[in-house]
């Protein structure tokens, strides 16, 4: 299922060129969109949200064109800044049950609707205080909520663990896990940490220079590899020689006595057992490793 | 993928929503109402209403005064007539105007709330006019407040209905037509700054100023000149130019009595200053807001 589809899609402001003939679809679930600052992202959701218009090429979310739609888009589509957007004379009720009706819900559904988010999120007896005595994290919350206040078909989240604490990522990125797997809500997030995206997304788009570099679903980029890695206790460096004479790739790890071994065909785990073995040294680790995301980084050339 | 943190939040099911979204419209009354509740401080903590309160009190108490003094004296007309009146108390209109000005704009630019609005179903010129709108409508009913306490006062006393009637209904339209015109002043004023401080400061002193500085204008030019030039210096001051149009249009006595404007030529000219300003400022608005949120 695609959520976003964009062709050829460009905007450039003056001389520079934020957004280059960008075409991608993006799927339901929780989507990654990764790029150093500068790369585009936000004029990109600017541009979804139908508040800029593209200089060229189409888009269109959930079957409405960005170009002509963006009041309909808008009604449908949830959007968290990265910036401090927060009134801090209200109370986190009485500033949700507003953006409720904002984005076009009535008074008493607006009411409820309020109430329910901000339980969601986590907020509980604090939401009758003004916003401007909340913690970092508890603001982030807020944030969050008054995107899903009118039960969007799809958030942007632009950068939603800025600013917080190990413990307020770990809450907000399970919150946000939520939203997509629990709540049925599609989510477009960006981030600059690619271990938070590799955690919750289930498909990443890289984006630099405005340009589309690569655009691929998590399993697939994760997959596994074909390397193996090894750690022993002792006389590392035997071992690998032994390897390379035996004509296998083998790299140095970062610690003294561990090392990786291309898996060129099945016998390689044998043979290294066999080596470790016959040398009577004690085997720490035999592990296929699995591909990390920010291979994809350096496959691209982006620098995070 | 995450495990969800059970300690925070509680799986009680997410309800979606498949009721009613209302749109472009709904969200711009939203706005407007939003704006007009947060000028009398509702919905806000405490400290926030305390100032908007105190003045609406001070402004009716003359009012009140003036009442009781006709009732009392059994006189057979009030000393200040329905368009008179907020001309003649025109320091405390500019005093609340001048607090909920900034209230409105310089707190959505100073938190960053822009983008908020942004994403939801309404476009930059919505907003525009919905604070516009709100401020305005909260403005009028500041004014209007002591010129009803005049008229139920002119009633009580027995004055003729019908006169009365029909002059507190030229009162109360008037009373829109200033709040409309130092409404867009004020807030093309006050979305100049984020701060609430400078904002509040720049509005009282334009409008204080202006009234000061042309009130002495026409009245040096009226005695020492003649008056149909005085007349013209009016427009440069709101109250007096508003002053000026409740003769001309309504056939009342202005509050100054140098603000009448000359004849026809007089009547169209005060008219034609009045559109300007309010065309112009709010196209000042609409510029000032053509960038803000960052897009």
């Amino acid at each position: 299922m695609t959520t976003i589809a964009t062709s050829a899609l460009t905007r450039t402001f003056g001389p520079v060129t934020a957004v280059s003939n960008l075409t991608v679809d993006l799927p339901t679930g929780v989507v990654g969109l990764v790029g150093a600052n500068g790369a585009g992202k936000s004029t990109l959701i600017k541009m979804l949200l139908g508040l800029i218009p593209p200089s060229s090429g189409t888009a269109a979310i959930l079957g409405f064109d960005c170009l002509t739609d963006g009041l309909k888009i808008r009604e449908v589509v949830g959007y968290m800044p990265e910036s401090e957007c927060l009134p801090l004379d209200v109370s986190a009720t009485e500033f949700l049950v507003h953006m409720a009706r904002m984005s076009g819900l009535p008074a008493s559904s607006a009411r409820e609707r309020a109430a329910d988010t901000l339980r969601h999120v986590g907020l509980y007896e604090e939401r009758y205080r003004p916003i401007g005595g909340y913690s970092t994290g508890m603001k982030q919350r807020v944030k969050l909520a008054q995107a899903l206040v009118h039960d969007p078909k799809l958030v942007f989240l632009d950068e939603p663990t800025n600013g917080l604490d190990p413990a307020g990522r770990d809450d907000m990125l399970g919150l946000i896990a939520r939203v997509s797997s629990d709540f049925g809500i599609s989510v477009v997030v960006t981030s600059h940490l690619l271990g938070e995206l590799e955690r919750i997304s289930d498909h990443i788009v890289v984006i630099d220079g405005g340009v589309l570099q690569r655009s691929t679903s998590t399993a697939e980029a994760t997959q596994l590899s074909g390397t193996l890695l090894v750690e022993v206790t002792d006389q590392a460096d035997v071992v690998m020689a032994r390897l390379r004479d035996g004509g296998a790739a083998v790299a140095a790890g970062r610690t003294p006595g561990s090392f990786a071994v291309e898996l060129a065909d099945e016998s390689v785990p044998a043979t290294v057992v066999a080596i470790v073995a016959e040398l009577g040294l004690g085997l720490v680790r035999l592990q296929r490793r699995r591909h990390q995301l920010s291979e994809i980084f350096e496959t691209s050339g982006v620098t995070s | 993928m995450t495990t969800p943190n059970d300690s925070v939040i509680h799986d009680i099911g997410f309800r979606h929503y498949d009721g009613p979204r209302l749109g472009r419209g709904w969200a711009f009354r939203s706005l407007l109402l939003e704006t007009l509740r947060g000028a009398f401080g509702l919905g806000r903590p405490a400290k926030v209403k305390i100032m908007p309160w105190v003045l609406i009190g001070l402004f009716a108490v003359p009012a009140i005064v003036i009442v009781a003094v006709v009732i009392l004296t059994g006189s057979d007309e009030l000393p200040l007539s329905y368009t008179q009146y907020p001309i003649a108390m025109s320091l405390l209109v500019s005093l609340f105007l001048a607090g909920r000005a900034p209230y409105a704009v310089s707190r959505d630019l100073r938190d960053g709330i822009m983008p908020l609005y942004l994403s939801r179903p309404i476009t930059r010129q919505d907003y525009v006019y919905a604070k516009l709108l709100g401020l305005a409508i909260a403005v009028w009913i500041f004014i209007a407040t002591p010129v009803t306490v005049l008229f139920i006062g002119a009633l009580l006393a027995k004055f003729p209905v019908k006169d009365q009637v029909l002059g507190w209904l030229g009162g109360i339209v008037m009373a829109a037509v200033l709040a409309l015109l130092i409404t867009s002043i004020a807030l093309a004023l006050a979305s100049f700054t984020k701060r609430r401080g400078l904002g509040v400061a720049a509005v009282l002193a334009t409008l204080v100023l202006l009234n000061g500085f042309t009130s002495v204008l026409v009245s040096v030019v009226g005695m020492q000149a003649n008056e149909t030039t005085a007349s013209y210096f009016a427009v440069l001051d709101p109250y007096l130019l508003v002053d000026g149009l409740c003769a001309a249009w309504l056939g009342v006595a202005p509050q100054n009595g140098f603000a009448e404007p000359d004849g026809a030529i007089g009547a169209l000219f005060f008219t034609a200053v009045l559109v300007a300003v309010v065309a112009g400022t709010v196209g000042i608005l609409l510029r000032r807001f053509k960038k803000v949120g960052g897009v």
